[in-house]
């Protein structure tokens, strides 16, 4: 065991006993809290990978940005383990079969992948900046600029539902 | 038992390193609560603190022990464990950016290694920095509603909207930055600004990006919660804000760590537009001295650059009253982002046209 491989067990520890926790914990705060501290094992996760820059955009979009206005949302709505509504039975099994169905599913995928390329362990500047720069802006430059025009589309009409309607 | 191959002098380098960069980092925060009463006070025609020692000096370790003798209250409804949480991610959050600001030039050592005075040269340094700020809020956030008060929570959404609305600014005016260095580690933005004249113009990127570093600044200090931004605490709305119902050491913890945000910030602000480490002249010197006397040299026109900063945002905070909340909203929104992408665009046509 090299310490590459302990630092896998113990991110790959931390992030399902944080997702674990995300689910079971009845206060919503301490379930947001519980997801931010996933996303940072994640992001060693990428870390581990040499995805430097994939690592540190994790954590300023989603722990940065996105989970702020979770917890913005969960604090105005004064969300509480007890002013939380208990569900029928029936909602959960729902619940607990789409679940099961969306588990299968991933579960089949990665069956099917078969045996995964490993990243070669040499290859510190796989990850860098310059280098996803040039691979996005060349190869996969159609993909990029239409992904960004998705998100323009999508503040747009974040702006539009957001305004007020005139008297 | 697992063996480890560790380079211990490495190992033992860079703990000596961040050591006393967090004991600068307190040392200084410390010295900068005296130095803004001294600043509030020759400003307001007042003398400030003047008993404790000659001129006050010992102030701080008398306002230190003051709150370590406090009386520690935690109110009944918080949230018992993230209400002593808040305090200490603040603190971390405060902390953590100094590990990638090049805090001088690299020491050569007899034995031919190099020693940087760098913790850790991430070849993202800057993003690193944006990473920790964008974190900095929770502190704030789950301090203000653990506490279980009305103005704490107003205070900790004020403090998280404003500080969401001045990233953007603060990432677009960086951008323009960056296309001109080329880099995101902030060791070789640094040592590109080498010197202070080079090829018929200034290095620092303080005369590339006027424009860019004005945007910066007023966001750092949103960023910082510093006034005329301090919304979040705001005595005469919310009686202090997030950091209402903390007592003793742990509102000891906050206060400090908001001046040891203003130490970390001004050090990357001189460190992406005022030429770090660099000033005029450099060369003739280090080929004159001893290169350890040198960097020493060097280590200190940095922290003078720091201070220069850190007293200019406290001549601010005296200077200009508190914006209003539509106000701060509206500068944000309306003046400063639209700014930073103009900014952005006309650094894109000067690399394009002028400098290719």
């Amino acid at each position: 065991m090299d310490i590459l491989q302990i630092l896998f067990w113990l991110l790959t520890v931390m992030a399902i006993g944080c997702a674990l926790g995300v689910v079971l914990s009845r206060n919503p705060v301490n379930s947001v809290i519980f997801l931010i501290l996933t996303f940072f094992a994640i992001s060693g996760h990428y870390l581990l990978l040499n995805a430097q820059f994939l690592a540190i955009v994790n954590i300023i979009v989603y722990a940065g940005a996105i989970m702020v206005l979770f917890l913005f949302v969960i604090m105005l709505m004064n969300l509480n383990a007890d002013t939380e509504p208990q569900k029928s039975w029936l909602v959960q099994l729902a619940g607990v079969i789409s679940g099961g169905t969306l588990f299968l599913v991933i579960i089949a995928a990665i069956s099917k992948v078969g045996h995964l390329g490993v990243i070669d362990k040499n290859a510190t500047d796989i990850g860098l900046i310059k280098n996803l720069g040039k691979v996005l802006f060349t190869d996969y430059v159609f993909a990029f600029e239409i992904s960004s025009v998705l998100f323009l589309t999508a503040m747009i009409g974040a702006i539009v539902i957001g305004k007020k309607e005139a008297e | 038992m697992i063996l480890l191959d560790i380079d211990w002098f490495f190992i033992l380098g860079k703990a000596g390193l961040i050591m006393a960069i967090i004991l600068t980092s307190f040392g200084v925060a410390a010295y900068a609560t005296w130095g803004e009463r001294k600043v509030a006070a020759v400003m307001q025609d007042r003398y400030g603190p003047n008993r404790a020692g000659p001129f006050g000096l010992l102030q701080p370790l008398a306002d230190g022990l003051k709150l370590f003798m406090k009386e520690e209250i935690i109110p009944t409804n918080s949230t018992k464990f993230l209400f002593l949480l808040a305090p200490f991610l603040f603190m971390l959050t405060a902390l953590m950016t100094s590990a990638v600001i090049p805090w001088g030039p690299d020491i050569a050592l007899a034995n031919g290694k190099t020693f940087s005075l760098q913790v850790a040269d991430v070849n993202i340094g800057i993003l690193f920095v944006f990473g920790v700020v964008s974190l900095g809020v929770y502190g704030v956030m789950i301090g203000g509603w653990a506490s279980n008060n009305k103005f704490s929570l107003l205070s900790s959404i004020r403090s998280a909207s404003q500080s969401i609305s001045y990233e953007l600014a603060m990432g677009v005016s960086l951008i323009a930055l960056l296309m001109l260095s080329g880099s995101l580690s902030l060791r070789e933005i640094a040592s590109q600004q080498h010197g202070f004249w080079s090829n018929g113009y200034f290095t620092w990127n303080f005369f590339k990006q006027p424009l860019g570093f004005l945007i910066f600044f007023v966001c750092s200090i949103a960023e910082m919660n510093r006034a005329p931004f301090d919304l979040a605490e705001c005595d005469s709305e919310l009686n202090m804000g997030y950091h209402l119902e903390y007592s003793s050491m742990k509102l000891g913890l906050f206060l400090f760590a908001e001046y040891i945000n203003m130490f970390i910030g001004s050090a990357v602000m001189v460190t992406l537009y005022f030429g770090s480490y660099n000033f005029p002249g450099m060369d003739a010197l280090a080929a004159s001295i001893h290169p350890i006397l040198f960097t020493i040299i060097c280590v200190s026109v940095f922290f003078a650059k720091i201070t220069a900063m850190i007293i200019f945002i406290m001549f601010i905070r005296w200077t200009l009253p508190r914006f209003r909340y539509d106000q701060l909203m509206n500068l944000g929104w309306k003046s400063l982002i639209p700014l930073a992408l103009i900014n952005m665009l006309l650094t894109g046509a000067a690399i394009l046209w002028i400098f290719k």
